[in-house]
């Protein structure tokens, strides 16, 4: 166990060194503050604010969408076809949906965008990551909401309560903090991963300014700058990483916030 | 003592049989509830009890595979009927569980959630409501000033005082109590059933309890269940000093449960 332990946190660590010591040397203001240029990617001047933006657009775009249909899907699931065969159905599905690796969902997304004749747009990579999102929340919603005691689902019945009533006002509540998780999930899932937009969302220098334009990412930021030749844009490339990495980290930091504020109100 | 013997029937159970996957649970029971009284349900465990009162308000249909048959007419209107307003028989019908159940919201909110679903969205009648419950249930003074917390730092006991003004608040005609006490330590248990107690002015209380002690102190009706059949019902001193069934006798001489 011991053993285990060690394997877990000495490979968390190194990896954290490994992107601490190549690309905090790189890090710098401009890197924060400007979009990409030009020569950016030849060793010139300028930054990857244009990812880290369009990373923020995509996963905004995508877990609001995901969470506006995961909710009703997952109340469902759990209170309106707990038990029927449609319900075992969906959660099989959604499980083989979870392990689906995301280059399908990019190039499934790609290969509707090609029928409609779109091109790769903030669009495109907000749908596709709303489709790697919603097997995981949807699934680790209703796992919590499966944990949501019979008894307390009775007080609310015993008051005269519709089903809709104690969905919204119970059982979310009482799940609240497993659903905070879930979609903190998949947001680390989404903000990580390049596959899916690579097709769908492109890359671009600038900021989006519409949802048609394309727009880049923090994944694929990392990736253009370390399959370049120049080892000060490899160095960027940590850099960027240590960046994705810090989001990340913060994320999960004001998700445990948020969590342990909402499980104050639950129900042991 | 027990003029009130007489009053007039609230709820009239008629031929109630219930099915649970298979297993008989209830059989042929039939029995008038009086208005404004304590009934006390006795029996050994796994006799109905629960069964039985979780029919008075069909909470049985949240239990999957339960079917019931029979009637149960409360002022009139039969329960059972799949065509009956359900929601509203169970406003009408307060609940105490067994273990306190309070909802995973504010001590205020636990309160006022029956009014809110039901349609009052006054903040000056909701606090007033808050209050009055809080204050029969005597619950008020302990919390008034930290209404917003969670309702889960109360203690067991208050939370189960926290129940009985939950359910008081939507001005039910029956509180429906399935053990209240069984889970709470003596003083606490000592409060919620003198609550009770006082409560039987106003409200038709149907209580199940396996401890023959309490049924005695608190029951103005009893009726004991064993297997799910009805043995025997009947003002409390006759079933304690001359029950009718050989069973009924070995139960309150505790010769077994």
């Amino acid at each position: 166990m011991i053993l285990s332990v060690i394997v877990v946190l000495g490979s968390l660590v190194s990896v954290l060194v490994v992107i601490l010591v190549r690309g905090a040397p790189a890090l710098s203001v401009s890197m924060l503050t400007q979009s990409s240029t030009g020569g950016y990617y030849l060793g010139g001047a300028g930054g990857i604010l244009n990812a880290i933006v369009g990373s923020a657009y995509l996963v905004c775009g995508a877990t609001g969408i995901a969470l506006v249909i995961s909710l009703p899907t997952a109340l469902y699931l759990n209170e309106y076809a707990s038990r029927s065969r449609l319900a075992s159905f969906a959660r099989q599905s959604l499980d083989v949906l979870w392990s689906v690796p995301s280059i399908i969902y990019g190039v499934f997304g790609f290969t509707i965008m090609v029928y409609f004749g779109i091109r790769a747009s903030l669009l495109g990579g907000i749908l596709a990551l709303a489709m790697l999102e919603l097997p995981i929340m949807i699934r680790a919603m209703d796992e919590v909401m499966r944990m949501v005691p019979l008894k307390l689902k009775e007080s609310s019945y015993a008051l005269g309560a519709t089903k809709l009533e104690t969905a919204l006002n119970v059982i979310v509540r009482q799940a609240l903090p497993g659903v905070t998780m879930g979609v903190l999930l998949a947001v680390g899932r989404a903000i990580g991963d390049a596959a899916s937009v690579l097709f769908t969302a492109g890359y671009t220098d600038s900021i989006p300014r519409s949802l048609f334009d394309p727009v880049a990412s923090l994944p694929l930021a990392v990736f253009f700058q370390l399959a370049t030749p120049f080892p000060e844009v490899q160095q960027r490339a940590y850099a960027s990483g240590l960046i994705l990495l810090v989001i990340v980290l913060s994320l999960s930091v004001a998700s445990r916030i948020l969590t342990r504020r909402a499980a104050a109100y639950a129900i042991k | 003592m027990k003029v009130e013997w007489l009053s007039k029937t609230h709820i009239s159970v008629q031929k109630l049989n219930v099915f649970y996957e298979g297993h008989h649970a209830l059989k042929d029971v039939t029995v008038d509830i009086p208005e404004k009284q304590i009934t006390c349900i006795i029996g050994p465990s796994g006799c109905g009890k629960t069964t039985f009162l979780k029919s008075l308000d069909r909470l049985i249909d949240l239990t999957e595979n339960v079917e019931a048959t029979g009637r149960i007419l409360f002022d009139g209107i039969d329960v059972l009927d799949k065509q009956v307003d359900i929601l509203d028989i169970r406003k009408r019908m307060g609940l105490i569980a067994q273990t306190p159940n309070p909802l995973p919201m504010s001590i205020y909110d636990n309160v006022a959630y029956g009014l809110r679903i039901h349609g009052t969205s006054d903040k000056r009648e909701l606090d007033e409501a808050v209050e009055r419950c809080l204050q029969v249930s005597s619950l008020w003074s302990e919390v008034k000033n930290r209404l917003m917390e969670p309702a889960s730092k109360l203690s067991a006991g208050q939370q189960q005082r926290l129940c009985l003004a939950r359910a008081l608040a939507v001005r039910p005609e029956v509180l429906l109590c399935d053990e209240p006490t069984s889970s709470l330590d003596p003083i606490s248990a000592g409060h919620i059933e003198r609550q009770l107690f006082a409560l039987r002015q106003d409200y038709t209380i149907v209580f199940v309890t396996h401890t023959l002690r309490q049924a005695r102190r608190l029951a103005d009706h009893v009726i004991f269940l064993y297997l799910g059949e009805l043995i025997e019902h009947g003002p409390t001193e006759t079933i304690f000093t001359q029950p009718n069934d050989p069973r009924t006798k070995a139960y309150v001489e505790g010769a077994f449960g």
